[in-house]
């Protein structure tokens, strides 16, 4: 049985993920508790997609633990996974497939009830009511990106993982998408994203933390009042990537 | 086990949906069988004795190569979308992910064998229409799409899977070809049930212990 009392909504301890001869992740620590919003910052190849990649359980880490209320995740993966849902980078839908089929057939994989409703009520949400039929190969990128969210806050997970969630989504999206974050948040449940647009993330957040050669680099919780701290964190960390001689970590 | 078999069910249904859709791989195993056949027309001298003794090899050899594109096909539409990832963030177990998955190809195999298997008794002149030619093809079948299933899971992320799928599935799946072969030998010949029942047995133990091993294996070869 999972327990969802606990503090902490993720417990991450000295995870190192490699890809190849490629170290991505090298011992992280992280802890976050419940009922805050948790951006994860860092260039690219800092880590932050593999380290969402391995709370929604589609990646193995190599060594360490990583618990999710308070639930070792290689124990009870489907108990874990019905307390998640994840929204990452790729929309994952069924191209030839309706909206609608897409989320009855997910609601069915999440063993929902009432799935009509349930339907209308996400939709509505996320704004994709009078998309519910066309099939998802037709849509665009911004559209088939809310149907993936609306898959992923279908069965009211605990915690949200959204992997770059703004990209690709017009500004009424974003706001949308504010909306949603901000409405988990005010009912005590925990998104961890990532993002690449530190002003906007630093509004939204509780919690910034900057990813550093597969490490925590800093971890605020008050991004507003660190803003400039993490700035300075994040543009070092920038110039240090991109002035390295290929192929060094 | 009722909610497990639903799950099961839902994956396999949705396969099928897709499927009767697009026609990608239905098309590709019954067309590529039907090749076969009909090149192997043209190339034996068919009369009575050469089509029961070749036959039943070319309708199964055709079979296998033809199902080897389907599973192909089949794993591909999942690679395109990254959709085999959305099942993994279900809270499902990765076994009823494999099971759909093989409900579903069992049903591609299957519906081009209704196109096949016929053609095969015109082509060849030979009387297939028995209730043990029900039981072979089922038993194949299901062999097939029990060890496609995996081993198109295991080179999903392979750069050349269209080459490696069939390198791992062939030599794999020969005991089950044989026992495909011999039984349909048996029958085309008139021969009885007990005839065939050792290879049917073949063909059962097959199924099973790959049912079993590849449920169990699936998850592993699902992690990154």
């Amino acid at each position: 049985m999972v327990s969802q009392t606990t503090q902490l909504a993720v417990k991450v301890e000295s995870v190192v993920k490699n890809f190849g001869e490629t170290a991505v992740l090298r011992g992280l620590d992280l802890s976050l508790p419940t009922g805050e919003v948790t951006v994860l910052l860092g260039t690219n190849g800092a880590g932050k997609s593999t380290l969402l990649r391995i709370l929604a359980m589609l990646t193995q880490a190599d060594s360490g633990t990583v618990s999710i209320m308070g639930t070792d995740i290689s124990e009870n993966g489907p108990a874990v996974r019905a307390l998640t849902g994840s929204a990452l980078h790729s929309p994952m839908l069924y191209a030839d497939m309706t909206v609608r089929e897409n989320l009855m057939f997910f609601a069915e994989m999440y063993r929902l009830e009432d799935v009509e409703e349930l339907i209308a009520g996400t939709s509505s949400k996320v704004g994709i009511e009078p998309r519910l039929d066309h099939r998802v190969r037709t849509l665009s990128h911004g559209f088939q990106k809310r149907v993936a969210l609306a898959r992923a806050i279908m069965h009211e997970p605990q915690l949200l993982l959204l992997d770059e969630p703004e990209s690709g989504l017009d500004s009424q999206s974003v706001e949308m998408l504010d909306r949603i974050i901000d409405e988990y948040r005010s009912s005590g449940r925990t998104v961890v994203m990532t993002t690449h647009i530190v002003e906007h993330a630093l509004n939204i957040a509780d919690r910034a933390v900057v990813l550093s050669s597969g490490r925590v680099g800093f971890n605020s919780d008050s991004p507003q009042r660190d803003q400039a701290a993490i700035q300075e964190v994040y543009t070092a960390q920038s110039e240090s990537t991109y002035s390295r001689p290929a192929g060094t970590q | 086990m009722k909610a497990s078999l639903a799950i099961i069910w839902a994956i396999g249904r949705k396969d099928l949906q897709l499927e009767i859709r697009n026609k990608d791989v239905v098309v590709a195993v019954a067309g590529f069988a039907l090749l076969v056949l009909v090149i192997f027309t043209f190339a034996i001298d068919l009369n009575q004795g050469n089509a029961k003794l070749v036959g039943p090899g070319v309708l199964w050899a055709g079979i296998a190569f033809a199902g080897v594109t389907g599973l192909n096909r089949a794993s591909a539409l999942e690679v395109e979308g990254n959709t085999l990832e959305a099942l993994m963030l279900a809270p499902i177990s990765r076994d009823l992910i494999y099971l759909g998955k093989a409900l579903g190809n069992f049903l591609f195999i299957a519906v081009a064998q209704i196109i096949v298997i016929p053609v095969f008794a015109v082509l060849f002149n030979l009387v297939v229409f028995r209730w043990e030619m029900l039981a072979i093809s089922l038993l194949t079948t299901l062999g097939f799409s029990a060890v496609g299933t995996l081993f198109a899971a295991m080179s999903v992320r392979i750069r050349a899977r269209e080459v490696m799928l069939p390198l791992l599935f062939l030599p794999v799946v020969t005991p089950l070809l044989m026992a495909a072969v011999e039984s349909t030998s048996h029958l085309v010949n008139g021969r009885s049930w007990s005839d065939m029942a050792q290879w049917l047995q073949l063909a059962v133990a097959f199924d099973v212990a790959f049912l079993v091993v590849s449920a169990f294996i699936f998850q592993y070869i699902l992690e990154d």
